[in-house]
């Protein structure tokens, strides 16, 4: 009994000592750390994707409450609001933008921008950029491995089978800026987002000049001008062989979107002006079928081509030429895919 | 250390070099050597003839580059590589076989050089040679020993250890006279009294012929090599004959008193050097298991890739992939009608199954590859930390010294792409690195 009396009592010293010694260590080596950071961090949407430029949104707050002017920061996941209220607590000005949403800018669909080789190596568009120009006549579309995709905290973008491109899902999107970030072909864009996910854009980057595009894609843009001409306000350029539509001058009156020729300009979530009939079927369906999916429009070719698709392709994209005469000479499924292979970059240098 | 060995399939090695009829039409990349592009001095429209400079090197990390064929200037404008990205290339139609006065196109040996090194290294500059083994390191920037540093021994490539590839196989066995004047014309360049050639043992009609030959020149000596790939990596050579090790980067080959130059390459010294003549073609082998028959062609640079496959009776129909270079190391192309450029020392033609590639499994940490790794590099590990975009640890783990020489991927029994992520994750660090550097310099 004694010896367990005098057992609880040394602990119990002891325990009283260590604390007295941790409580002046801990006087010591205090961290002083302003309050608010973890109010801040509160507001914030606590999705720690870098979209702000930080690397997590702990160091968007730190930085929210320690610089004096926080108008160059932005969450563009909590979009405005968020930075208001974060503004209103600080007691400085917040900075304004107006909502942005991603933009796959390439129309090379599977159909339209046939497949000149196959690609085996790694399953990536990092990978695949830094060995050649890509599996079809165009160096500047989509390479389709979905860099993109994997990047994506949100769920957001995501490589339609049918197309073989990528789609962003304009509710999900935050405009983190992620996957324009993680694009090697610079294809992915940061645009004004409309109300209903509308949006007018040129889905081509490509600079060739326009007999090489029309070669290697029939969803190009070729770079003839006319929508630059036909835009009331002064909102397209064509700089390159390349029509750009200024999203901040554009006030998507959709003149263009019927002047253009190879149909790079591309509409969604509105109907196309009534004036050309052959515009006039793919507008409506993206608004009926999927309203949520912001970039899907293009139904024409989405039921044709799944079946056409080589599999292993997908599955197991291969990197391997198909040079002319073995694309001539076979007759297998593929022939399509390889028969294509063998102009487009064959003519280029005559 | 390291290294493998892969089947050799050298299928051309007893062909005769093969002049190959003069294209129509070349097309002549000013980006074809490592370093700053050239620049063009001709423009559309120009006569040229053959062996005249048409661009100039762009600083000391350059290269000349001259006419090959004699003709008419069509374009100077961006068309697509072997690899189908655009760059700047000139185009030349044909017209007769015009050569500039000055270039001795006569077949005798000339033995005696008078010239000073520094002379000699300025006529090798104004003959735009690079280094023809594929790595297209301008010949006269390997030349210029930096100051305080001294070269002690020449070591002339001969390994050829990429399988298929005989190119310098054959030009060691039919130009093997000019080669040895050529090395001393090297040796001569940066003050060394002994140069070594380095051959691997399954040519051992090149290393009697050269043995016999260079026993008329002194301190030049022959060593066989036991068959490894990468052997013919420069610093593997300078390892394997001189048992020096060269210090990771930035240190160079000079830092162990050694300068490698490829056979191909000391050919062509002795031609720039004796012959004044430039280098406007080289040997390539056209090679792989379906080609009718394999060939060594001498060939004018800017060849289009198609007449060669033409002279090798045509593209056989089960080709899956046609490769600029070895299997090894070479890029496969998706343009055929991509010119040869002086690094070309081969195209390989990969059929059916060979051109396809095995689906990756999963790593199963047996350490193949680090096995392979002739530079001691762990391949698994930087190609995870590349996917994991982990460019410091990457850096720290001494990515930039990798020499892409593909034992690793070759040895893979889950066949993962290896190389191909640690190329991505080298070209980044680099970039990084310079990156660093650039801002760094400003303030100094």
């Amino acid at each position: 009994m004694e010896v367990l009396l005098y057992t609880i009592l040394t602990l119990c010293v002891l325990g009283v000592l260590a604390a007295i010694v941790l409580y002046f260590v801990a006087q010591k080596f205090r961290v002083e750390e302003d309050p608010r950071i973890d109010c801040v961090e509160k507001m914030l949407p606590g999705a720690n994707c870098g979209g702000c430029g930080f690397a997590g949104c702990r160091g968007m707050a730190e930085a929210l409450v320690k610089r004096d002017d926080i108008s160059a920061l932005f969450c563009p996941v909590g979009g405005g609001d968020t930075m208001k209220a974060v503004a209103a607590y600080l007691g400085k000005a917040a900075a304004e933008k107006e909502p942005q949403v991603a933009t796959v800018r390439c129309g090379g669909t599977c159909d339209k921008r046939p497949r000149t080789n196959r690609y085996d190596g790694a399953s990536s568009c990092a990978v695949s950029a830094s060995l050649y120009a890509g599996d079809t006549g165009c160096s500047f579309g989509c390479l389709g491995h979905g860099d993109c995709v994997k990047v994506c905290a949100f769920d957001a973008i995501r490589i339609n089978p049918a197309t073989g491109l990528p789609e962003v899902d304009a509710d999900k999107c935050t405009a983190c800026g992620a996957c324009v970030k993680a694009c090697p072909k610079k294809i992915i864009e940061l645009r004004k987002k409309w109300p209903k996910n509308r949006a007018v854009y040129v889905s081509c980057v490509s600079h060739d000049k326009g007999a090489v595009v029309m070669k290697a894609c029939k969803a190009g843009c070729i770079g003839c001008g006319k929508c630059e001409k036909v835009c009331p306000f002064g909102a397209i350029t064509v700089e390159g062989n390349l029509a750009y539509i200024d999203p901040q001058k554009c006030k998507l009156c959709r003149k263009c979107v019927n002047e253009c020729p190879t149909g790079a300009i591309r509409l969604v979530g509105m109907e196309p002006l009534p004036k050309a009939p052959k515009a006039a079927a793919p507008a409506a369906a993206p608004k009926a079928a999927a309203p949520k999916a912001a970039a899907t429009e293009g139904p024409k070719l989405v039921p044709l081509k799944a079946s056409a698709l080589d599999p292993l392709r997908l599955l197991n994209p291969l990197k391997t030429v198909l040079p002319a005469k073995a694309a001539a000479a076979e007759d297998r499924p593929l022939v399509p895919l390889k028969e294509a292979a063998v102009h487009p970059l064959r003519q280029l240098k005559h | 250390m390291g290294g493998v060995h892969p089947s050799e399939n050298k299928l051309s090695r007893a062909k005769a070099i093969e002049a190959l009829p003069l294209p129509e039409v070349v097309q002549i990349p000013l980006a074809q050597h490592i370093g700053a592009p050239a620049t063009a001095v001709v423009a559309k429209g120009d006569k040229v003839l053959t062996g005249q400079l048409i661009a100039e090197a762009t600083g000391f990390m350059s290269a000349n580059i001259h006419a090959p064929i004699s003709g008419t200037v069509q374009s100077v404008d961006l068309q697509p590589n072997g690899q189908g990205v655009r760059q700047m290339m000139i185009t030349i139609k044909r017209e007769g076989d015009e050569w500039v006065e000055t270039i001795d196109r006569s077949t005798e040996l000339v033995k005696e050089c008078t010239l000073a090194p520094q002379e000699i290294i300025a006529k090798i500059k104004a003959a735009g040679i690079v280094g023809m083994g594929g790595a297209t390191f301008p010949t006269q920037v390997k030349l210029s020993v930096p100051p305080g540093k001294k070269a002690e021994c020449l070591i002339i490539n001969g390994v050829e250890c990429e399988p298929y590839l005989t190119s310098d196989h054959r030009t060691m066995l039919e130009h093997g006279e000019e080669l040895l004047v050529g090395v001393t014309i090297l040796m001569k360049a940066i003050g060394v009294r002994k140069a070594y050639i380095g051959i691997e043992n399954n040519k051992p009609d090149a290393i009697a012929h050269l043995r016999s030959l260079a026993a008329a020149y002194a301190g030049v000596e022959v060593v066989p090599l036991k068959v490894r790939y990468p052997q013919g990596g420069e610093k593997q050579l300078i390892a394997a004959v001189t048992g020096r090790q060269v210090p990771p980067p930035p240190a160079l080959p000079i830092d162990v008193g050694a300068v490698v130059c490829n056979a191909s390459t000391t050919y062509a010294v002795y031609r720039a050097v004796q012959k004044n003549m430039p280098l406007i073609e080289r040997v390539v082998t056209i090679t792989g298991k379906g080609l009718k028959e394999p060939k060594n062609l001498l060939t004018r640079m800017g060849t289009p890739i198609t007449t060669l496959l033409e002279a090798a009776g045509g593209l056989p129909e089960d080709a899956g992939k046609v490769i600029n270079g070895g299997p090894m190391m070479g890029r496969a192309m998706v343009n055929l009608a991509s010119p040869v450029t002086k690094g070309c020392s081969g195209v390989t033609v990969m059929s059916g199954r060979d051109a396809e590639r095995k689906t990756a499994g999963q790593c199963m940490k047996c350490a193949k590859c680090v096995e392979a790794c002739p530079m001691g590099l762990e391949p698994y590990y930087l190609s995870k930390m590349t996917q994991k975009k982990n460019w410091d640890e990457i850096e720290a783990q001494m990515i930039t010294s990798c020499i892409e020489c593909g034992c690793c991927q070759s040895t893979c029994p889950a066949y993962l792409p290896l190389l191909d992520w640690i190329r991505l994750g080298k070209q980044t660090t680099m970039g990084i690195i310079r990156a660093r550097m650039a801002a760094a310099a400003p303030k100094k």
